[in-house]
């Protein structure tokens, strides 16, 4: 895992594209083959919380948004989803079993659009997309910013959450959504639809991961480096940072989204606990000790941590959240730039100087090829072009 | 010493072809300030002040600490709100925001070079030229190097550090490229608060050089508390005193004028040491 992660963390043209092949091979033909039913089925739900974070390492490492309530959008886009599939088990005209048992019998108005799968896939990423724009750009064109932006954003995913408890009748409140039976008209109990939805995850996570690369080397990704460290240099050559903040915020509020949608099923359920305070900083957590400013540092953290998680809480039920506590502050007090940044500083030393890459913007990670020998943990695979 | 001036010795061909032909889109412009006022609270900082400054008139702005000389930049670039009236050509710009000011040709340097230390020089200068580009064009990979980011490489002298981060640059580099930045931004009007603190005598000279270069097309106003180069480079220098404008003409006129002579506490000969050890009472 650890042979991986380093090959992988290598950015560089070539190598990032070997790096994405090889993600590939994993993701498609080694895990389907090597992990169990059970254990591929959570990798998919990983998969799912890592596309928040390849949202977030854009939005936080690269836009400097410290985005403490991804939880709202993931919640928005797994919601929609979830809405939909109830409907569809309903069948057309039907009401979900839970709206009969607490509330009224009727479906209210705003669930009917979720009918439509169409509407749905529209929904999960329009939903998510305009709250974000129309948030951003109140909070940032007032120029809010750093921990005043962190708390709002917090506070946000916990009003969202405290609603959806509070709206039993017509969200199923504490117990959220759940007891899917089909995805799409595919039965869910079915393995071989469950495999197939694993493989959507980590389609649609790679394609979140070239998306996010792609904002990463364009223009707009140094300007968003600028317009993080110095704001207010940016306004002065013309440029208005609210733009480009808004602009990331709504991409990582579609991919939170998006992963949430994909959790649905996966997972079977969601519920408040999902999306509040506690899972967005969780969010957070894989993101910062794989390194936030990096492509794959978010992505590989995040399943690094949600897979810890499950086998440390299958060996000690209540162990897992102090280690994660101390494992956030491990990492925020000696590696501000998550693991990753060890990586780069290896490498820089490797290269016997400081001068960057000229192509890359990726700061941690220049290209140029590292003479042999000076990297235990890299694998042959990682060295081919 | 000698090692630092060949990194900043920039090339007067590169220059011309930067800033244009000596056309006449820019042979009227002018900076107009008047009854300029900006106070934070209940203190003035910047009090009724008019100013004219046109294009090929490379301007001094001195003053003790405190006089008010950053605040005026500040107040035109929109980072302070002010009242009074502050126009380029026919534009008013007080009232706009910042980015809209600057989008409509008024760029500045800060007194503490501020480049995005992250990124290399080229990105830096890339960055600058950009503000017009359009959404398909951010979204992209930079491609070939725009022609004026190439240019300003050259004129500032820093084409074979292109891919350094600013931040590793030495001080003088960093206010070389801040000024790099400038010419590709377009502006008209171009405020530098301070260009040569920190630099060496010969950095100066080209630093000098370049300014007046720029200051016969585009109209510029320097910061600076250098009194040897503000000799050898003004065109004409407006002293600023408690917020107020005390005198203004050719560096000759100001220092025989008794009202600065007095503010400097110094003799006329001297006003350079004067300038940088008396505080604003």
């Amino acid at each position: 895992m650890t042979q991986r992660l380093t090959a992988l963390l290598a950015p560089g043209r070539t190598r990032a594209l070997a790096g994405f092949a090889l993600a590939a091979v994993v993701l498609f033909a080694v895990a389907p083959v090597l992990l169990s039913p059970f254990r591929l089925g959570l990798l998919a739900k990983f998969l799912c919380l890592a596309m928040v974070a390849v949202g977030i390492g854009l939005a936080w490492g690269r836009g400097g948004l410290l985005t403490l309530g991804q939880g709202v959008y993931f919640g928005l886009g797994a919601y929609v989803m979830a809405m939909h599939l109830k409907l569809a088990d309903a069948g057309p005209g039907g009401v979900p079993d839970f709206m009969s048992l607490y509330g009224t019998g009727e479906v209210p108005w705003w669930w009917e659009p979720m009918r439509s799968p169409v509407a749905t896939v529209a929904l999960v990423i329009l939903v998510p997309a305009l709250l974000a724009g129309v948030l951003g750009w109140a909070v940032f064109t007032r120029r809010v910013r750093g921990a005043y932006f962190a708390i709002l954003s917090q506070a946000l995913a916990a009003a969202f959450a405290i609603l959806l408890v509070g709206q039993q009748q017509t969200t199923g409140g504490t117990n959220g959504l759940n007891g899917f039976r089909s995805f799409f008209g595919y039965d869910l109990a079915d393995p071989v639809n469950q495999r197939m939805l694993y493989l959507v995850a980590a389609g649609v996570l790679l394609a979140m991961v070239l998306v996010a690369r792609q904002l990463m080397v364009s223009r707009f990704g140094e300007l968003l480096v600028a317009v993080r460290d110095a704001e207010d240099r940016v306004r002065f050559l013309g440029y208005d940072p609210a733009v480009a903040k808004t602009t990331v915020y709504v991409v990582a509020a579609v991919m939170a989204a998006v992963g949430g949608a994909l959790f649905v099923p996966v997972v079977g359920i969601v519920s408040p606990a999902d999306v509040g305070v506690v899972p967005s900083i969780g969010f957070l957590v894989g993101v910062a000790i794989g390194g936030r400013a990096t492509l794959l540092g978010p992505v590989l953290g995040a399943i690094a941590v949600s897979w810890a998680q499950t086998s440390i809480s299958e060996q000690f039920p209540s162990g897992w959240i102090y280690f994660q506590g101390a494992l956030f502050v491990g990492v925020v007090a000696f590696l501000p730039g998550g693991l990753a940044s060890l990586l780069g500083r290896r490498r820089r030393r490797g290269r016997g100087d400081a001068a960057p890459a000229p192509e890359e913007p990726e700061t941690t990670a220049p290209p140029s090829p590292v003479p042999a020998g000076a990297h235990t943990g890299r694998t042959a695979q990682g060295r081919q072009p | 010493m000698t090692d630092q001036t060949t990194a900043v010795e920039h090339d007067p061909g590169a220059t011309d072809a930067l800033l244009g032909p000596d056309s006449a889109r820019f042979r009227h412009d002018y900076l107009e300030a008047r009854g300029l006022r900006v106070a934070f609270g209940g203190f003035v900082a910047v009090r009724d002040v008019d100013l004219t400054v046109a294009q090929g008139d490379l301007r001094f702005l001195i003053g003790p600490n405190g006089a008010g000389k950053t605040t005026l930049i500040d107040a035109v670039t929109g980072l302070v709100p002010a009242t009074g009236s502050a126009r380029l050509g026919r534009t008013e710009l007080l009232g706009r925001g910042t980015h809209r000011i600057a989008r409509h040709g008024v760029g500045r340097t800060f007194q503490t070079a501020s480049v995005f230390e992250e990124l290399t020089v080229l990105q830096n200068l890339d960055i600058a030229a950009g503000a017009r580009r359009g959404p398909l064009t951010m979204l992209r990979r930079r491609g070939a190097v725009p022609e004026a980011v190439e240019q300003a490489l050259e004129v500032v002298g820093l084409a074979g550090l292109r891919d350094t981060p600013a931040g590793v640059l030495a001080h003088g580099q960093k206010q070389w490229l801040e000024i790099g930045m400038l010419l590709v931004q377009d502006a008209h009007l171009l405020f530098l608060d301070e260009p040569v603190a920190g630099m060496t005598q010969a950095e100066r000279e080209a630093t000098g050089d370049l300014l007046r270069r720029i200051g016969s097309q585009r109209v510029v106003v320097v910061v600076e508390h250098d009194m040897e180069f503000l000799r050898a480079f003004a065109d004409s220098v407006t002293v600023m005193h408690q917020g107020r404008v005390l005198a203004e003409g050719t560096v000759a006129e100001v220092q025989r004028d008794p009202a600065v002579v007095e503010v400097y506490l110094g003799a006329p000969a001297q006003p350079g040491t004067a300038a940088t050890t008396k505080e604003d009472a």
